[in-house]
């Protein structure tokens, strides 16, 4: 009986497999980076401009697609105030700079990414939650501003702590809350009752 | 060399390195434990550390401490194998020695300031010096710098000795896997606004460390563990590394796509990262049946025997949690529906304990056995070592209870949020309400209790195993070939 094993079974050709098939993977991974970040670029299809913070956001079944889409209707300027792109982008980066620096994902998930002790907030500004498209904007802020004295916690108990968000703060991440329920998620979360639904 | 006490002359100078990076392991696993319980003790009584230590501030010290005791004890383990792998001294000991102790004084620091400063104003002050706010990636900015750096020391370490010495199958990969995972933690070092190519990013570190470049590393560990402790022979070894390194980066790396269904990304990623993901417990079964032939090879017949008994719980853990626990939500057409639930904690939980915690632990026994002059650790240890064995037996039960616990909870949260709600906050809070989560969390608890019973338990092992053993080890050659 020989002594070297087959060919398939010898180290050597397992390290040339191993080489070939890591390359390999990561030239095709990159090539499609490039591919994801140009069509994830603010201002696509994917990814609206920050600007779409100053129309109607929405979020409906698409028969054409078979899942969810955001959709866009008319101005609905925020806060009353139409912004041009660049105060709108400023602000909704104050907004994710907050989110960032008050740790939001340990207690909630953006995009279903994060904690789960609190609500998904990657459709939070289409919620049907804040009552009334009408009074959306006003209980945003005020909820920020003091979480523990406008919860509404379903009886849960479970209440979000007063964590120093100022007013500007606040306006900034709902800002960045209503920029980011623009994005199209490929239809998550599906079947998602919005705001905007209820009033239909 | 004497025994049955723990004296450092046994050791050599990588050897007394990786002693440090293991004790601070040790303590950095304790953390994770009464973090990740008061985390847990939240979900059942929301009022327990309001406003003192909220659960968002729990459960960021208790993940944290998990990546970097995690990291503690891959660098460890690689300097504890490093001058017996090389055959030669560890080339800059000193530079070693000072970046253990910048990097320990560095995470001091963070978890000081995450406990007492805990969040700051909306600016990018803050993102350098308090908290990044990024899931996993929390560390300040001066924090990440560090932690390249440190890597920088390591990755020299590894590449001067290897070079210095003999480079062997196991030293190529994993001087190659070192430069991949100091290299990824870069992709998490900037700040974008456009939080889809944010979390495209965030992702490349957290899913290419985790699912590519520490499956290999433990791979690297694992093999050197098992020529170690049973005598197998090189070649085989090496082939079999290579097979996995093959098999992991070829599902590991474009696995990657099962992030990116719900980012906002492009909508292919639904096929390529479904099908490379369901790809991915493949390497994992060759690694159970890998450790399970050798050890059955060997009859079991080895001079360590809680180091085997761990070896064999990672190789198991890792097909199960990392593997099956996984594949479970992999797939679009289920993750729609598990994607940011309970579900995913419990894959989490016994995918880092069973792929990562177990084989750190093998290493911590490796150690405490040369540490005390190569002690017989095989059996008939004192008490029938009823230490180790318990430990073993409570941490595996409190981690699979966890899991099975956080899994009946995501089960639920799906389909009552998800499916039946449609996702709102309303749907939320009624699978938050609902009986059949409550108790589950609460057995969470109870698990949890009993994984830090075991925990402690292991640590008082750690410190006792061994006292006044005379017994030596037999020393097994690797078999020829």
């Amino acid at each position: 009986m020989s002594t070297t094993p087959p060919v398939w079974a010898s180290e050597s050709f397992w390290k040339k497999v191993a080489i070939w098939v890591t390359a390999g993977s990561f030239v095709i991974l990159i090539i499609l980076t490039f591919d994801t970040l140009s069509k994830t670029a603010v201002g696509g299809s994917r990814v609206q401009a920050y600007s779409v913070i100053n129309k109607v956001i929405d979020y409906r079944f698409d028969y054409s697609q078979n899942r969810y889409r955001p959709v866009f209707g008319g101005d609905e300027p925020l806060f009353g105030r139409p912004l041009s792109e660049e105060e709108a982008a400023a602000l909704v980066t104050q907004g994710k700079k907050t989110v960032q620096a008050k740790n939001c994902m340990n207690c909630h998930t953006l995009l279903g990414n994060g904690a789960y002790y609190a609500p998904d907030l990657t459709k939070a500004w289409l919620d049907p939650n804040w009552g009334s498209v009408e009074e959306r904007e006003a209980r945003m802020l005020a909820f920020l501003l003091d979480p523990e004295k406008n919860a509404v916690t379903f009886s849960s108990g479970r209440k979000m702590p007063k964590l120093g968000i100022t007013d500007a703060e606040a306006h900034a991440i709902v800002a960045f809350l209503k920029w980011m329920s623009a994005i199209d998620t490929n239809g998550f979360p599906t079947n998602f009752k919005t705001i905007g639904r209820q009033e239909d | 060399m004497r025994t049955g006490i723990i004296d450092s002359a046994n050791l050599n100078g990588g050897q007394q390195l990786a002693v440090k990076y293991f004790s601070v392991a040790v303590v950095l696993f304790l953390a994770q434990m009464l973090f990740g319980l008061a985390a847990a003790i939240q979900f059942v009584r929301p009022d327990f550390l309001y406003n003192v230590l909220d659960f968002s501030v729990n459960r960021m010290v208790h993940i944290n401490a998990m990546v970097v005791w995690m990291l503690y004890g891959f660098v460890g383990a690689v300097y504890w194998l490093l001058e017996e792998e090389s055959g030669t001294r560890i080339v800059g000991l000193g530079l070693g020695n000072l970046a253990f102790w910048v990097l320990t004084a560095a995470v001091a620091v963070v978890v000081v300031v995450y406990l007492l400063v805990q969040t700051g104003p909306g600016n990018d002050l803050t993102r350098w010096f308090v908290n990044e706010g990024r899931e996993y990636l929390e560390a300040p900015r001066w924090a990440d710098l560090g932690i390249v750096a440190v890597l920088g020391v390591f990755f020299y370490n590894v590449a001067a000795t290897f070079s210095k010495g003999r480079w062997s199958g196991i030293a190529g990969v994993l001087t190659l896997d070192l430069v991949a995972l100091a290299g990824l933690y870069c992709a998490g070092m900037f700040y974008l606004t456009n939080i889809t190519a944010d979390q495209y990013w965030w992702w490349w570190v957290i899913h290419l460390w985790v699912e590519a470049t520490w499956e290999v590393l433990v791979g690297c560990i694992m093999a050197w563990g098992l020529m170690h402790m049973l005598g197998v022979r090189r070649r085989i070894v090496e082939t079999w590394l290579y097979i996995e390194v093959a098999l992991m980066f070829g599902s590991g790396i474009l696995g990657l796509g099962h992030h990116y269904f719900w980012i906002g990304t492009p909508d292919y990623w639904f096929s390529i990262g479904g099908f490379f993901s369901a790809l991915e417990p493949i390497p994992l079964v060759a690694m159970v049946v890998h450790s399970v032939y050798d050890a059955g090879v060997h009859k079991f017949k080895n001079g360590n025997h809680p180091a085997l008994a761990w070896i064999i719980a990672h190789t198991f853990g890792n097909f199960l949690g990392a593997g099956v626990w996984g594949f479970m939500h992999t797939l679009p057409q289920i993750n729609l529906y598990t994607h940011g639930t309970q579900w995913t904690a419990s894959h989490g939980h016994l995918a880092f304990f069973g792929a990562y915690a177990t084989i750190n632990i093998a290493f911590f026994y490796i150690a405490m056995q040369t540490w005390r002059g190569n002690i017989w650790l095989g059996g008939g240890l004192a008490g029938g070592g009823w230490k180790w064995k318990w430990a073993l037996a409570l941490l595996n039960l409190g981690v699979i209870g966890m899991t099975v616990a956080l899994l009946i909870a995501g089960y639920e949260q799906s389909f009552i949020e998800r499916a039946v709600e449609g996702s709102t906050w309303g749907g939320y809070f009624a699978a938050q309400q609902h009986p059949w989560f409550q108790q589950a969390m609460a057995w969470r608890l109870v698990f949890g209790v009993v994984t830090l019973a075991g925990v402690l338990l292991l640590v008082w092992d750690l410190l006792t195993i061994g006292v006044g053993e005379m017994r030596r080890a037999p020393q097994l050659a690797a078999e020829a070939g």
